[in-house]
């Protein structure tokens, strides 16, 4: 049966592919940062039909304490998926796959971050796959590159990454699952845009040479065409906080000066400093693309007083 | 703590210097391997078998065959899977107990090396569609590691597929017209496609080396593994560590690999000796 679906045309001799797309297309994505309250930091990835949720914990105290190392914070990341999150149920314990696939991910992740800044402790990221649809890997390495971001932990730049494959002797872009199946390679990647690094590379099925650095060409803008999307997660998520925040103390104040008695002048004093700093974030952050790490501790510090707020 | 390649400070600035004046340490160019040698069929016992020693690095392959059910999926393909152990008897560094991440990577990279590159027909081990095919299992064991365990497991594994037979097979219907499968006392090889084999490189600093030594590996900033097929056709890859290359730099990689792994299938009849003795010292 498996077999005759394989006759469904996966692209066509100009270049359209089963679900409408063009070679070069990637689905789709949409990414939510800082769905989760109690993580440091967290991002939802929804690319396609994926919905890959990210957590970061950290940094933190690293047990066990031999794990520590003196120079350094370990990064520490787990990839799972949910026992639904395929047609057929996986079983619920960690399989090969998925220890590999946190291995690498887990190598990707450390380019980008300044881990020195946090000697003996460790970051822990958490990627659970709660439906998967291809690709599931670089998706996974885009959110939780945000959900770090998110986390504060100052990087040198966000992890932004997307497969490649062959579709009848075509080099697409982004496979979906059936494309991932039925298609004769897949080349998932993973970029630092900023300083042009490869931070994760792998390859199954077959390549000819000239195919797969094709493929890396495409993959290039491909990446940075994500990054964009990641950036503007990211703006949008502290530009929402910066809105607010001002739109609660411009409530507060007015009230405070007609009914209310004195609210402690000291939280006010400490509002308006947050409200002063969240002010200037956005615009910095358009100005300076490339301190993203300098600017995303900036943010740390705005977060949970933000959290505070809305309580 | 146990399972890291610990350099000292000192010898990392040795096998650094050495590198900016395009030196290693073992004399090597940059994009030179150990001296590989392959010997097939140590393992009578196995349907097929071989040692691979790539420097002091040793590891050794066996292929069982068992009959078995495809997967409900596949009824028309046997079965090929790859594993590896890390044993420690191969290094300080390993110890016993359930695979470790870097266990479960390297064997599957070289599952996928075996797999993707097609290298077994597994048409060719049905035997009754649907019902009855050949399930190979190609287990290797890593005896002694001076690094670059990434080649020289992919190596072993293709060395005992090459050097298989399984045995030949009748099927016989009874009464009631049921198929079985009566194994023959005559034995074939295996019906091989491909001869997949990979190169890995290990990038210090700047310097992008081809089959590193354990001390290399050490202080390796990233590794980089591709497999090439003989029709020149990349059939994996793995990037590793915890480093950085730029696309360039992974353009080079591959135009040297394919050289490489041309060189080394090449090769194969004149570094394959049945007659050689597997535990010499010589690198």
């Amino acid at each position: 049966m498996a077999k005759e679906k394989e006759k469904t045309v996966l692209i066509t001799k100009d270049g359209t592919r089963h679900d409408g797309r063009k070679k070069e297309d990637i689905r789709e994505i949409k990414f939510e940062v800082g769905v989760l309250d109690r993580a440091d930091g967290s991002c939802l990835i929804n690319w396609g039909r994926n919905k890959i949720l990210a957590a970061v914990y950290g940094p933190r105290e690293l047990h066990p304490k031999h794990m520590q190392m003196p120079d350094k914070a370990l990064i520490r990341c787990e990839y799972r998926m949910a026992t639904f999150s395929v047609p057929e149920r996986k079983r619920p314990a960690p399989n090969r796959r998925e220890r590999e696939i946190s291995k690498i991910l887990g190598e990707a992740l450390k380019p980008a971050v300044f881990d020195y800044l946090y000697p003996r402790s460790v970051i822990d990221v958490f990627i659970e796959v709660i439906q998967a649809d291809g690709g599931s890997r670089c998706a996974a390495v885009c959110a939780a590159s945000l959900a770090i971001a998110d986390a504060g932990v100052p990087m040198k730049d966000l992890v932004a990454g997307c497969a490649a494959g062959i579709l009848d002797g075509q080099v697409v872009l982004d496979l979906d699952d059936v494309e991932d199946k039925e298609g004769d390679g897949d080349l998932p990647f993973a970029y630092l845009p900023h300083t042009e690094e490869v931070v994760l590379l792998q390859s199954d099925g077959i390549f000819s040479q000239k195919e797969y650095k094709e493929a890396l060409d495409m993959l290039i803008p491909a990446s940075k065409k994500i990054y964009q999307m990641q950036r503007d997660a990211l703006t949008n998520r502290y530009s929402r906080i910066t809105e607010k925040v001002i739109e609660t103390l411009d409530k507060e104040k007015t009230p405070a000066k007609s009914k209310e008695k004195k609210t402690e002048p000291a939280k006010k004093d400490s509002k308006k400093k947050a409200d002063d700093k969240k002010d200037k974030e956005p615009a910095a952050e358009k100005a300076e693309k490339k301190k993203s790490g300098k600017r995303i501790l900036g943010k740390k510090k705005t977060s949970p007083k933000e959290k505070a707020e809305k309580k | 703590m146990a399972d890291t390649n610990l350099i000292s400070l000192v010898e990392k600035q040795h096998i650094v210097s050495l590198l900016d004046h395009g030196k290693r340490t073992d004399g090597r160019a940059f994009d030179e391997f150990r001296k590989i040698s392959i010997i097939p069929g140590y393992v009578a016992k196995a349907e097929g078998s071989a040692i691979v020693k790539i420097g002091r690095t040793k590891v050794i392959a066996g292929v069982k065959a068992q009959l078995g059910t495809p997967f409900p999926d596949t009824p028309d393909s046997g079965v090929v899977t790859t594993t590896v152990e890390l044993v420690p008897i191969a290094s300080p560094i390993f110890e016993s107990g359930p695979p470790r991440a870097k266990a479960i990577e390297l064997a599957r990279v070289a599952d996928r090396a075996i797999r993707e590159s097609k290298c077994v027909n597994k048409e060719s081990l049905v035997l009754i569609s649907g019902k009855k095919v050949w399930i190979l299992f190609i287990d290797i064991y890593v005896l002694d590691h001076d690094g670059n365990l990434f080649d020289a497991c992919e190596l072993a594994a293709i060395s005992a597929i090459m050097n298989a037979r399984i045995p030949e097979t009748k099927i016989v219907t009874d009464e009631e017209g049921n198929e079985d499968v009566e194994l023959l006392e005559t034995t074939t090889p295996l019906k091989l496609d491909y001869t997949p084999i990979s190169c890995t490189f290990g990038k210090i600093g700047k310097h992008i080396i081809v089959d590193p030594v354990l001390k290399e590996e050490g202080i390796e900033d990233a590794r980089i593994t591709f497999a090439f097929r003989d029709d020149d056709k990349i059939c994996a890859t793995q990037k590793g560590e915890n480093g950085t290359f730029t696309v360039d730099e992974l353009k080079k990689c591959i135009d040297i690999a394919s050289e490489r792994t041309k060189e080394i299938r090449s090769q194969l009849d004149k570094i394959t000796d049945a007659k050689a003795y597997p535990w010499s010292e010589e690198t």
